[in-house]
């Protein structure tokens, strides 16, 4: 079999033909969405997660509207889920996960890690959180906090603000950015120093 | 249209049942009852946009139950935050 000329491969070619002929979308939108697509990482949410710590007016529109703060920050939104983002405090610890498919915030952490996907990681999350999260990332939730586990089910995408940790007193945002991890957005895991 | 604080229960239907469909509304809370945190907005009704079909505008929200209500183990009063569509919520 010639790898280059499956069956999908064609009705892709054939598909993308027939929207441009019928002006529903054009070559051009369709690489713009693949280059937002590939430039989508981590680093997006933990730029935003950084200015949300040291910039409190910042932080009010992420909590409020997660797609214009992305959006301020240059990151390209349209034709996105709207963007939700649920804040750690002290007394609540947000974990996202998708039970009927895989929602996850592509456009502010780009592609899921792999376990998002799984049915395991899935049905322990909304059933048994906290064990999932002690003993798969060793993140262990104080009994006094509060666990809120996100079903992501619908138009909604969300990401979750991680609490600033402790000793970053006076750290400028590139630097604080530089600790924020993939996991921390969605609540399996959260910062450190 | 409800209300934020207002207690609602997730209808206890299962058209999954009858055919083919696509409903965003997870199983494990058919039947539950929860409370409207807050409204997100009118998104198409994705029971028909999955078939291609002309999609209402339905008002879709995000609703809090205790984790103790669904499944009692573990910590009770931790919690599910989870969108719901208002067709599929009723006063209890």
């Amino acid at each position: 079999m010639n790898i280059l000329e499956t069956d999908s491969a064609r009705l892709l070619t054939a598909v993308r033909t027939l929207l441009e002929q019928k002006g529903i979308v054009s070559t051009a939108e369709v690489m713009e969405r693949m280059a937002t697509t590939d430039a989508a990482n981590p680093g997006q949410g933990g730029r935003m997660v950084a200015k949300a710590w040291v910039d409190p007016a910042y932080r009010a529109l992420l909590l409020s509207d997660g797609t214009k703060a992305a959006e301020a920050l240059g990151i390209m939104m349209r034709g996105m889920p709207p963007l939700g983002v649920l804040e750690n405090t002290p007394e609540v610890h947000n974990l996202v996960v998708c039970t009927l498919c895989s929602c996850y915030p592509r456009a502010v952490l780009g592609y899921p890690p792999f376990w998002y996907k799984s049915a395991s990681f899935r049905a322990r999350a909304v059933r048994d959180p906290r064990e999932l999260l002690a003993s798969e990332w060793k993140t262990v939730i104080p009994d006094a906090v509060k666990v809120r586990v996100v079903d992501s089910t619908a138009d909604y995408r969300w990401m979750v603000l991680p609490v600033r940790p402790a000793g970053t007193e006076g750290w400028d945002e590139a630097r604080l950015a530089r600790i924020v991890r993939e996991g921390d957005m969605i609540g399996v895991t959260v910062p450190g120093i | 249209m409800f209300a934020a604080g207002e207690t609602v229960r997730v209808k206890n239907e299962w058209p999954e049942a009858l055919g083919p469909v696509h409903i965003r509304t997870p199983h494990y809370v058919r039947g539950e009852v929860g409370e409207i945190v807050r409204y997100l907005g009118d998104f198409p009704n994705p029971e028909d946009l999955a078939f291609a079909r002309p999609a209402e505008r339905r008002p879709l929200y995000h609703v809090r139950f205790l984790k103790g209500a669904i499944w009692p183990e573990a910590k009770p009063d931790d919690e599910l935050l989870i969108e719901i569509f208002g067709h599929w919520l009723e006063r209890p």
